[in-house]
């Protein structure tokens, strides 16, 4: 089911999500909007409940209920088209999930090929391309093995681009990598941010957030505590949680 | 068919509950036979009953001495393979290869026809006879055969606990020895579990073998009893179930105690 | 946060083989047989009589014999794995398929055929299956040994299906999810991404059970197929002589020894280079 989606309206749009595995209830109601060309970074304590609502955006997990919209395609829907959904919003993971047995070069071709079925000179030029903008043009023929994690988080990257979707959904994608390459990773998704992507950021890394966000959502236990632009939000905090949360990693 | 159920039925309820007498069940696949021609005597055959039950409890018993033999020489045998000297290892690895690369056959005829040919003591009538039976050779050469295998099956649960598990029981002043039976032993031999359990199972399988050498389990009585009545196409199928499910019972009671010994949060 | 302590190392099988990692030409067990072998030579030449030729005459003069028979149980032992191992991965597929009863029946399939023994299962094919098929127009005989080999086929197929369903459960999730995250059908995940990436996982087990395939090939001697198991009976008793015995079944057994024992080490070989990488 598909409404006109038009830029005032939100790209994607989560209204009363809920979701529960088995019988605890990891999301319990959430409703976020995220404009075109915004950034929203949601930050809370570990638990299922970020992941998994990044997750059900790209209907990786069903939701039980409310809607998701993503750029007006309904998500919660029995006859969804995946396809579709999945060309509209990109996912990058925490463990990057590299193709293993593939060069870094085809790993990023192999979506554009096999899905979309483009012709094979435009997707290995795109690719090079997306290559050179993650830093990484020499690395075309390395295995994702020969990488360090936070090249191979970038091929992630990449990988994803090449989809080219109109947003992107980052999954705590630097909390497994050595401190020293979190920052070639994080420096990546600024700039994709600085070029208008759309992107959800699920994070630890609050400098991080602080600097790139737009919006930042507070969730813990299902339910957004808080939210609010970072200047505010880092200074102002209204709700106790926040607070105390805040206080723990700052 | 539906007649014979009846009879069935008729029957049991005419026989003394109290005695058991097991004629009227045995009597319906006679019938069965004369209303369709599936032969299976040993049912209601007591002679051919009684030797298939024989050669059933032959089976079981072979399958289960050999399983505790070869438990025992994988457990010594690992224990050889830790020492230090270099021909005792070597011993060990060369009997370990050998029962390991070649047929587990031609290891029984060697064993009861070249070995066996040897080995002849003359009993009271100055006749030369073998000096142990053909279910013994069968048993002495079943659990060689995979004792072998178990031995690498332990060494390899041995050698998968860390070193510094060792030095940390030796520093709450285990001495060696205890060391390797309190705390090296319960975990090798729960991490072995799933191998083991993998070989007893082809171990189990197996045992069919000795029907090469005359050996009186179920697949030789069962040629006998299908030569006798000439019923081949019954008895296979009579035997292909009893296997899979006697093989079945194994595989399922050790994946229970298997889950029951299993360490949590290894992922071998 | 991954702990780099070993809590438990990984569990390793095969430890005997990386004690001894040669090549077969120089490794202390191969030596230890021959040395068996030349040993029960030496004792059968001390027992035969006179006007007798030698006991490594003898051999020698049925060795192109038996290494006919040896080939038939290399090439069943062939056929035997290369069919069984196109029919396990359809089983295994089977055995991963996304409807419940495609999977129940593979489960059942693959169950029974690997608990049922395989001289069972031999008796069966022998006895039961016909002795010539009509195929469109042709009659084709099927000989001993052709139905011995589609008995042999049958728990390879179950074994296969087995590795398949290992190997497929191994990959970790991440890779489906990152499939699907691109938008791959099932079926493509499998083809581009899962596959590929279990047939290294396999081969070795897979090598393994090749090993394992030869050495069953003798079994086809009980139900009556002319390998070299059968042949060496046939040797022997047309020889008569009892200290002929002992080396001609070590002789076997070291045929079928040098033949498994490269593939053994091979296997170990790849197995630790898979790890690794």
């Amino acid at each position: 089911m598909t409404c006109a989606w038009t830029p005032d309206q939100p790209l994607i749009r989560m209204r009363d999500v809920h979701k529960k595995f088995g019988a605890t209830t990891v999301i319990d109601g959430i409703s976020i909007d995220v404009m075109k060309g915004e950034v929203i970074c949601i930050i809370g304590p570990s638990g299922a409940g970020k992941s998994t609502l990044l997750r059900c955006i790209n209907a990786l997990v069903s939701i039980d209920s409310g809607s998701i919209l993503v750029a007006g395609q309904e998500v919660n829907d029995p006859k969804l088209d995946k396809l579709k959904l999945r060309r509209k919003v990109g996912m990058v993971f925490q463990q990057y999930n590299l193709f293993p047995h593939r060069t870094a070069l085809a790993n990023i071709m192999m979506a554009p090929l096999h899905v979309l079925k483009r012709d094979r000179v435009d997707v290995e030029a795109e690719a090079r391309a997306l290559m050179r903008k993650v830093r990484l043009d020499g690395k075309e023929h390395s295995y994702p093995g020969e990488l360090s994690g936070g090249q191979q988080q970038r091929v992630a990257i990449a990988r994803s681009l090449a989809m080219q979707p109109a947003a992107m959904l980052f999954d705590e994608v630097t909390a497994a990598l050595d401190p020293e390459t979190v920052k070639e990773v994080l420096v990546t998704i600024r700039e994709l941010a600085e070029e208008g992507m759309t992107c959800v950021i699920v994070t630890h890394e609050m400098g991080f957030a602080r600097e790139v966000a737009d919006q930042i959502y507070f969730t813990d236990r299902g339910v957004v505590v808080e939210q609010g632009p970072p200047a505010e939000f880092f200074t102002n905090c209204r709700d106790e949680r926040t607070r105390r949360f805040l206080s723990q990693i700052l | 068919m539906g007649h014979l159920a009846v009879g069935f039925l008729e029957e049991s309820a005419r026989t003394d509950p109290v005695s058991m007498d097991l004629t009227p069940f045995w009597d319906w696949f006679r019938e069965l036979n004369a209303a369709t021609g599936i032969k299976l005597t040993i049912f209601y055959d007591a002679f051919d009953r009684t030797r298939f039950i024989n050669g059933f409890l032959t089976s079981v018993r072979l399958m289960a001495l050999c399983i505790v033999a070869s438990v025992v020489i994988g457990i010594a045998g690992a224990w050889v393979q830790g020492s230090r000297l270099r021909l005792l290892r070597a011993v060990m690895a060369a009997y370990v290869q050998f029962f390991r690369n070649t047929p587990p056959l031609v290891q029984l005829y060697f064993f009861y026809f070249a070995l066996g040919s040897y080995l002849r003591v003359t009993n009271d009538i100055g006749l030369a006879v073998p000096i142990v039976s053909n279910f013994t050779w069968a048993a002495i050469c079943l659990s060689l055969y995979a004792g072998a295998f178990n031995v690498e099956i332990f060494r390899a649960g041995i050698e998968a606990v860390p070193n510094e598990t060792v030095e940390a029981a030796e520093a709450l002043g285990y001495s060696r020895l205890r060391a390797y039976v309190h705390v090296i032993l319960p975990l090798a031999f729960r991490i072995s579990l799933p191998a083991l359990n993998n070989n007893l199972v082809n171990l189990v399988k197996t045992t069919t073998i000795a029907y090469a050498i005359a050996v009186p389990e179920m697949l030789y009585v069962a040629n006998q009893i299908w030569s006798d009545e000439l019923n081949v196409p019954e008895m296979m199928n009579v035997l292909l179930v009893i296997y899979v499910l006697l093989v079945g019972i194994v595989v399922y009671v050790m994946g229970r105690w298997e889950r029951a010994m299993r360490v949590p949060g290894y992922m071998p | 946060m991954i702990s780099h302590l070993p809590v438990l190392k990984p569990f390793r099988l095969q430890s005997t083989a990386h004690d001894f990692p040669l090549s077969p030409f120089t490794a202390r067990n191969g030596i230890l047989l021959f040395v068996a072998l030349m040993l029960s030579i030496g004792v059968g030449e001390a027992q035969a009589g006179p006007g007798v030729p030698s006991i490594l005459a003898t051999i020698l003069k049925w060795t192109p014999l038996l290494a006919q028979g040896f080939a038939l149980n290399i090439a069943m032992s062939f056929l035997a794995m290369a069919i069984g191992t196109v029919l396990g991965l359809a089983l295994g597929l089977g055995l991963i398929a996304v409807t419940r009863p495609v999977r129940a029946i593979s489960w059942l399939i693959t169950q029974f055929f690997r608990n049922a023994p395989w001289l069972v299962l031999l008796f069966y094919c022998i006895l039961l299956m016909p002795f010539e098929v009509r195929i469109g127009g042709a009659i084709v005989p099927l000989p001993g040994w052709a139905k011995s080999t589609a008995g042999l086929a049958l728990p390879v197929m179950a074994n296969v299906a087995e590795l398949v369903r290992g190997a497929v459960r191994s990959i970790p999730s991440g890779q489906w999810e990152a499939a699907e995250a691109l938008a791959f059908t099932r079926l493509a995940t499998l083809r581009l991404v899962i596959l590929p990436q279990c047939v290294k996982r396999m081969t070795p087990p897979w090598m393994n059970l090749y090993a394992i395939v030869v050495v069953a090939t003798p079994l086809t001697s009980i139900v009556g197929v002319s390998e070299a198991m059968t042949l060496t009976g046939d040797v022997l008793s047309s020889e008569g002589r009892p200290e002929l015995l002992v080396p001609m079944y070590l002789y076997l057994l070291s045929w079928f020894f040098i033949y498994c024992y490269p593939i053994a080490l091979a296997t170990v070989a790849l197995e630790r280079r898979f790890q690794v990488s």
